[in-house]
């Protein structure tokens, strides 16, 4: 494993995640609040989007291979 | 719909310098594993594994930071290199790639055979393969500089495009569908049951080296282009392929089959019976109960039993709506259709359409020797 961190949330909000999870496959309070911070932070990164320029070059061997119109 | 681990990598750059780099040669499915991890089907993946993620993944199915992954992406060597060289690494088919070698290891064959195929029977395809393989591992981040040459040019798509295409055709909800194999009516009931759902189709053949008997790629385009041009909608399917080679990994391979089609912007996976099988080394619905421990993957699995005709019902159904006795029903069994396709008779068209299997037919052998 990657080297841990580990945090504090209050109580109740762990109770809530522990009801939430119940029958997930989720198996730690952790793993679900890992997968939730992870995706999360995904979300905001924007650094993998297409620049206009990029798009139209894709969208033009779409368009080519008859995947567009 | 965010790549696994949020970001779709890219690592592509054809002004790179590889003057005075030492060389090794990779085969063909090295190559194609060194594109995919440079155009993000791989994703978080920005090269050949580390011990670290290379341990993780086969001890624990998940990479060092947690994330899922469960088939080892790894690169053998003889060679002597150091850490911290780079490389050249080609290909015969054209495939050029620089490679920072971070770290080189020894690894236990056994062991990675057992963990990933769950045995060591050299009678299983990957197991073969690994015992094989050379002794050390190199891992490290590649960088591709030229792409191979390949079939099927008009027919691949890389992730970056997929995503494009689904966000043009206002797709939100595109349902993956996996295969290796020439459609019959059962696999046309499971695609299109899925597609009822959400927005769009995207099957996905894989198109790389396989085992003696499986069809030919060829073959495999051909069936599926005659299928979709007389029974889909083409405003809610897509077929583009995906060059990778078959692991035969049964349940772990479900699982990397999901993630791969998460990379092309897909949010939902059929999975079906005995999903990248091969003998009887899974069972038949292991790869439906290896999703349970994976509430994370971040795409969502649809599971098949499988379909069937009902003679009763007169149509294709499945377990869950036909309430008529086994013996009724004839089932789509690949085995069967492919002993009739060898034997040149045209399966029944309440198994197969008729343009399918006109098309396979029309070759004197459509399997792989």
């Amino acid at each position: 494993m990657a080297e841990e961190y580990n945090l504090s949330i209050p109580a109740s909000l762990a109770k809530k995640i522990k009801e939430r999870i119940e029958g997930t496959g989720f198996d730690s309070i952790s793993s679900y609040v890992t997968y939730v911070l992870r995706e999360l932070l995904a979300e905001d990164e924007k650094e993998n989007e297409l620049t206009k320029e990029d798009e139209e070059k894709i969208k033009e061997r779409l368009r080519a291979l008859g995947y567009l119109d | 719909m965010l790549p696994h681990g949020g970001k779709l990598v890219y690592r592509a750059d054809n002004n790179k310098n590889i003057e005075g780099m030492q060389k090794m040669e990779v085969s063909e499915e090295i190559a194609v594993d060194i594109e995919n991890i440079a155009y993000g089907v791989f994703s978080p993946l920005e090269g050949f594994m580390c011990r670290n993620d290379f341990e993780n993944v086969v001890y624990n199915m998940r990479l060092e930071n947690d994330l899922p992954w469960t088939i080892p992406i790894i690169l053998d060597v003889n060679e002597s290199f150091r850490e911290g060289d780079e490389i050249l690494l080609y290909s015969k088919n054209g495939m050029k790639a620089e490679m920072k070698i971070e770290e080189i290891y020894s690894y236990d064959k056994k062991e990675l055979a057992n963990k990933v195929f769950k045995t060591n029977d050299m009678a299983h395809p990957g197991v073969k393969k690994i015992s094989g393989m050379k002794d050390k591992l190199i891992g490290g981040k590649i960088t591709l500089i030229e792409n191979g040459d390949h079939q099927f040019e008009n027919y691949y798509l890389k992730p970056a495009e997929t995503r494009v295409l689904f966000k043009e055709k206002r797709w939100k909800e595109i349902v993956a569908f996996q295969t290796r194999n020439v459609p019959h009516l059962g696999h046309e009931y499971v695609q299109k049951t899925a597609l009822t759902f959400v927005d769009g189709l995207f099957i996905n053949p894989i198109i790389g080296k396989k085992k003696h008997g499986d069809f030919k790629n060829e073959v495999i385009l051909r069936a599926y282009d005659a299928l979709i041009k007389n029974y889909y909608r083409n405003d809610t399917t897509v077929l583009s392929i995906l060059r990778t080679e078959m692991r035969y990994a049964g349940p772990r391979e479900a699982i990397f089959h999901a993630i791969m089609r998460k990379n092309f912007g897909c949010t939902h996976f059929i999975v079906g019976r005995d999903h990248a099988g091969v003998g009887n080394y899974y069972a038949p619905y292991e790869a439906h109960e290896i999703f349970n421990e994976f509430p994370d993957l971040g795409i969502i699995p649809i599971f098949f039993h499988s379909f069937f005709y009902c003679k009763k019902c007169g149509g294709v159904v499945n377990e869950k709506i036909c309430p008529h006795d086994e013996k009724h029903h004839i089932n789509f069994s690949g085995t069967a259709i492919r002993k009739m396709l060898i034997n040149g008779e045209s399966p029944p068209e309440i198994m197969m359409r008729k343009e399918v299997a006109d098309v396979v037919m029309s070759y004197e052998n459509p399997f792989v020797d």
